[in-house]
This record gives C-alpha cells, sequence and structure tokens, in this order.
C-alpha cells in the first residue's frame, strides 16, 4: 500500500514530537532512565523518518520486531528504574536478556514455536509494564494524574504491536489495508500520550 | 517591448536557469554555510550580514553549479536521467549558460571578498575546487575526483564558520569534514542506482572500478565517519546536551541504514540512505543553529 501526503504528514509530526521529548528530556531522574527513554523516543523518532522515506514496506523487514521490542523495553526499564527500585536490578537483567533472545530467535531460522513464545513473554511483560505501572501510580496518588497518559501510550503501542504481530503471523485481526490507514494516526497519539504524560509526571 | 512582453520573457528565461542551479542541492549547502555562521555563535549577530553570506553564497554555489552542468552538457545529453536538462536538450544555448555560470559566480565571489577576504577566499576555494580540479580536470578520469567535489562541498560550511569568527579554525575543519564524508553519500547512491547511464556517457565511478559491494561499504563508513564528524563539532561548539542526544540519535539511524545498504542491499533501502542521509545533514544544520 503506497503512504500518503496524510500519512507523511501524521509520521513527520510522531518524528516532531519524539525529536522534542529527546531533546527536552525529562527532569530529575537518573542516567540510566534517560538513557533508556531517550534509546525509546529516538527509536520511535527514526522509526517515523523510516516510515517516511521507504514507506509502509519497510514493516516486513525483520529488523522491525526487535525495534519494536528495544521502544518496550527501553521505556518500562526507564519506568521500573524510575518507580520500583526494589526491581531495578531484576528488570535491567530481563531486559538485557529479553533483548538478546529476541535478537536471537529473530536472527536464526527457526522451525518450532519458540520464537513466537519469546516474542509474548518479552512484549507481554514489558508491554503490561508500560500499560499498568504509569496507572497504579496516578491512581495510588503517587504521581500525577496525568502520568496515566503514559498508561495509555502503552495501551496504544501494544494494540498496533498486536496487529501487526498478527498481520505477520498470517491471521490478521483486521486487513493490512487498514491497519496500516490507521498505523500513522495511532503512532502520533502512541507518542503524544508518551510525551504528556512524562511532562504530567 | 511591452511590460507584460518583458516579464514573460524574464519568466520563461528563469524556467530555464532555475533548473541549471540544482536548487536542491543548492539549498542544502546554502544551509550549512548559514549554519557554520550559526555555529560561531557570534557575540552579536547582524541580519545583513546573515543576508549577506546568504546571498553570496547562493550566489557563489549556483554559479559554479551552472559552469559545472555547462561544462557535463554532452554527458547530460547520453544519461537517461539528465537530457532532459535545458542545456543537454537544447532549449538554452551553451553560450547563454556559460555567461550566466560566470556572472554569478563573479558576483558570489565578488561579494563574498567585499564582506570578508579570508570569507571570499574560502568560498573561491569551493568555485575552484568543483568547477577546475573537479569537473574540467578529474570527474571524465578518475572515480576518485568525488573527494574533490566533496572538498568543494564542505567549502561553504568551513565559509561560513570562518565568516562567523573571523578565522579558521578546528570546528570548521571538523564541519567541512562531515560534509566532505557526506558528499560520497550522495554521489555514490548515484552512481549505483544510474550505473548504466554512467557506462553510457564513459564516466569512470567507483562501482564502475570497484563493483557495488566495495561501493556500498564506502557509503556506509563515509556515512557513519560524516555522523561521528557532525558529532564532534556539535559537542566541541558547545550545543545544548539535548540536541546532541538528538544528534546521537538521528546519526544512530544513519548507521542502521549504512550497516543494511552493506548486509542487506535493495535498491530501496540504497536510496532509502540517500534521503535519509540528506534529511540527517538538514537536521544537523538546523541543530548546530539553534
Amino acid at each position: 500500500m503506497k503512504i500518503t501526503l496524510l500519512d507523511r504528514l501524521l509520521l513527520l509530526a510522531t518524528g516532531l514530537l519524539a525529536a522534542w521529548q529527546v531533546a527536552v528530556g525529562i527532569n530529575g531522574i537518573d542516567t540510566l532512565p534517560m538513557i533508556a527513554y531517550t534509546v525509546g523516543f529516538g527509536v520511535l523518532l527514526v522509526a517515523g523518518l523510516l516510515l517516511i522515506i521507504l514507506g509502509f514496506e519497510v514493516l516486513d523487514s525483520p529488523v522491525v520486531v526487535i525495534l519494536s521490542t528495544v521502544i518496550l523495553l527501553s521505556l518500562s526499564l526507564g519506568l521500573v528504574w524510575e518507580h520500583l527500585a526494589a526491581y531495578r536490578t531484576l528488570y535491567l537483567v530481563f531486559a538485557i536478556l529479553g533483548f538478546l533472545a529476541i535478537v536471537i530467535t529473530r536472527s536464526v531460522p527457526m522451525k518450532n514455536k519458540l520464537p513466537v513464545l519469546v516474542l509474548a513473554v518479552v512484549h507481554g511483560i514489558a508491554g503490561m509494564t508500560i500499560f499498568l505501572l504509569p496507572f497504579l501510580l496516578a491512581f495510588t496518588g503517587r504521581a500525577a494524574p496525568g502520568f496515566a497518559l503514559v498508561g495509555l501510550g502503552g495501551a496504544l503501542i501494544g494494540l498496533g504491536g498486536l496487529l501487526l504481530s498478527f498481520l505477520k503471523a498470517g491471521k490478521p485481526i483486521l486487513s493490512r489495508k487498514t491497519i496500516l490507514k490507521i498505523l500513522p494516526g495511532l503512532l502520533l497519539l502512541t507518542t503524544a500520550a508518551f510525551v504528556l504524560g512524562f511532562s504530567a509526571a | 517591448m511591452s511590460l507584460k512582453s518583458t516579464l514573460s520573457l524574464i519568466k520563461t528565461r528563469f524556467k530555464l536557469y532555475w533548473p541549471l542551479t540544482k536548487s536542491l542541492q543548492t539549498g542544502l549547502l546554502l544551509s550549512t554555510g548559514l549554519a557554520g555562521y550559526m555555529s560561531a555563535r557570534c557575540p552579536v549577530m547582524h541580519w545583513y550580514d546573515f543576508l549577506g553570506l546568504g546571498f553570496s553564497l547562493f550566489l557563489a554555489i549556483a554559479g559554479s553549479t551552472i559552469l559545472n552542468m555547462w561544462y557535463d552538457r554532452d554527458i547530460d545529453a547520453v544519461m537517461n536521467r539528465t537530457h532532459h536538462r535545458p542545456l543537454a536538450d537544447g532549449r538554452l544555448t551553451p553560450t547563454e549558460a556559460l555567461r550566466l555560470g560566470l556572472v554569478l559566480s563573479v558576483l558570489g565571489v565578488g561579494m563574498a571578498v567585499a564582506m570578508s577576504p579570508l570569507y571570499g577566499l574560502v568560498v573561491f576555494a569551493g568555485l575552484f575546487f568543483d568547477v577546475v580540479v573537479y569537473t574540467l580536470w578529474l570527474k571524465q578520469r578518475t572515480c576518485w575526483s568525488i573527494v574533490w567535489g566533496g572538498i568543494a562541498g564542505g567549502m561553504p560550511i568551513l565559509a561560513g564558520r570562518a565568516f562567523g569568527t573571523g578565522h579558521i579554525d578546528g570546528i570548521g575543519i571538523l564541519l567541512a569534514l562531515a560534509v566532505l564524508f557526506w558528499i560520497p553519500t550522495h554521489i555514490l547512491t548515484f552512481a549505483m542506482r544510474y550505473f548504466d547511464d554512467y557506462q553510457a556517457a564513459k564516466i569512470p565511478t567507483f562501482p564502475s572500478a570497484y563493483g557495488f559491494q566495495v561501493t556500498r561499504l564506502t557509503i556506509a563508513v563515509s556515512s557513519v565517519v560524516a555522523a561521528l564528524s557532525i558529532s564532534a563539532a556539535g559537542i566541541l561548539i558547545g550545543m545544548q546536551w539535548g540536541f546532541v542526544r538528538v544528534l546521537a540519535v538521528l546519526s544512530a539511524g544513519l548507521m542502521l541504514l549504512a550497516a543494511a545498504t552493506v548486509f542487506r542491499p535493495t535498491e530501496r533501502v540504497n536510496f532509502g540512505l540517500f534521503k535519509y542521509a540528506s534529511l540527517f545533514m538538514l537536521s544537523a544544520m538546523i541543530l548546530l543553529s539553534l
């Protein structure tokens, strides 16, 4: 499916928002979460630009799974490091091992279901962390109410990931055309929710 | 001659002259010159200096590009990509194009010298390397001519920086290096994409001399060096950390694409790198200017 001018504009807005977040950073946080958030938003920025330049065909590349893993793991690592001090080391180990497991299972051809299993576990834990932790923190008063928007961003990126995963697995929830039609808008909404959520915090 | 017919004549000539300037390429090089000036963080910035710099650089870059196109008109005529250009298809006479190129070049360099002798010297060096060394001497003899094309491409940013600081410094050289190493991404991608055209025109290129794989590797390495040079220059200039982070992210994207062109080369990825590299350079120039 050919990328339209509207798609390009939405993706450009996504890239600019992500670039803005990378540039302004987040005040008062440690070095590691700062790096983690920079990586997460950085991948969103580069992904937006690559979609504009290369078109939707780039989504068929196996690198997309790895890049989406980087977004989820980096943002979730930043959140855990900042808000769940007791689990910092454990989650850092999970993030590193999870990333390596995804890279290996996506690089080496395998006929069993291990790649799907690894993907489900890593994306599931990281995605649920981004989705639930901000809501939990916002509703218990440990973070500003607006921080729940980060959780909304997590839900939206999870939705996009699910749609693309099922499409790649040959069992699409929506048609390819519909998914590609809503993807640029979904990416923009996701990034906007993240940026607003972090600025509220 | 009535006003209407005069305006119509100007419009017609402008339509013929404008493609000779390769507006996108000229615009990008102009942006490097302006960014070089802004990177100097002058204690006082005058708008007339800024406009003068922009105008003189535009004239010099456009002039040298037109002279380049005037000399290469026989090559352009046999290449599919360029045979429709006004000089190649005969809509414009070579004499008219030569006059235009010379007038713009002399005006650009003259204005630059009047603004600052050092700035004028660097602008003249860029014009000399581009027209004499690259176009007239080496382009039709060796594929290594792109090094001189790259040096010429690095002159606008060095000129802008020299105009801003009043001298040539290490940061200016580093910025010029970044553009020098960005140029192969531009030229070599075209050399691969229009390989048959260049073969037909008997222009020596990297792909014809060393093969596609070596060319892709050269593009990848030069992209990485360009990204590292501009990031180093950014840090030395004292760019804000937030902007350094954005530059690092954009550099990482450039390196990722460069790696893809080596390990998973396709026409789409190769041309994608070319487009991304242009976007990277423009973004870097904006970040340097902020």
